[in-house]
């Protein structure tokens, strides 16, 4: 058994075109790093440099948004499927905000 | 070119007067690969803001997966600018997440004039692209088309930024 993981179109040059992959770890973070193996890259656009999940990125836990189960400490477990999506936001924010946001993203 | 129903553009507007001054926002759903975008789903804006927007992220997973089950997938992303031209901001260009789908903008500033606008956002580069609206209702070879020319056909946010 192994967690089924849902990529997004977006992030799928990093699974060189799969729509579902498979990884293993009792955390989210766990998890994360064992797909970085496989999939080189797929790691740095859910997670900062400072160790935090983006803020544009949604992940989800069978049918949980992680943010509310403790982000990247949520626990996993064989047979759940986590799902990512890109977030949908935006808008006509001001000038400075926008900037931030996108350095946020960086 | 997005080819998009009159029916469907007239439900977008209204949704976004309805929620006027917030930003609204939605997607039009469509097979997986026709470009035809055909089921409207209007979605909550999280941020019920007026500058801001952001899908409910557990709206957005059950519509997601609704679209999975269907063999559809998001052709157009739509939201309103409540005040500002119908043009992505540089919020817009850095989040957009949908390479392949149709970004559909919506100026809400003047109430009696339908400011229509879409876009492909691509690694932050924004191209407009001509909108055809097809009015199956009247008669099907009858077409309106809207490109506003008061903006530069593309805009490579990524350069201009310079980082």
């Amino acid at each position: 058994m192994a967690i089924e993981v849902r990529i997004p179109t977006i992030l799928r040059q990093y699974t060189g075109g799969v729509k579902v992959v498979e990884g293993t770890g009792d955390t989210l973070a766990d998890l994360l790093a064992d797909l970085d193996a496989s999939y080189s890259g797929l790691r740095a656009r859910l997670v900062t440099e400072d160790g935090g999940l983006h803020r544009f990125v949604n992940v989800y836990v069978n049918d949980e948004d992680v943010r509310f189960l403790g982000a990247l400490d949520a626990k996993v477990n064989d047979g759940d499927t986590v799902t990512i999506l890109p977030a949908v936001a935006g808008g006509a924010l001001a000038f400075a905000a926008a900037e931030a946001l996108a350095d946020d993203l960086r | 070119m997005l080819t998009i129903g009159r029916d469907i553009i007239d439900a977008i507007v209204a949704h976004a007067r309805r929620d006027h001054p917030d930003e609204a926002c939605g997607i039009v759903a469509g097979p997986l690969g026709s470009d035809n975008p055909i089921r409207h789903v209007p979605m909550d804006n999280a941020e019920r803001s007026t500058t801001f927007y952001r899908f409910d992220s557990m709206e957005q997973l059950r519509v997601w997966r609704e679209m999975d089950d269907r063999d559809e997938e998001p052709v157009v992303v739509y939201h309103s600018h409540t005040a500002t031209e119908a043009y992505p901001s540089r919020t817009d260009a850095s989040l957009a997440g949908e390479p392949k789908a149709h970004y559909l903008l919506i100026s809400t500033r003047d109430p009696s004039t339908e400011e229509i606008r879409s876009f492909r956002i691509v690694d932050g580069t924004v191209t407009e692209e001509p909108v055809r609206i097809v009015d199956a209702s009247v008669d099907p070879t009858a077409v309106t088309t809207y490109m506003f020319g008061q903006s530069p056909a593309t805009v490579d946010y990524e350069c201009s930024t310079g980082h």
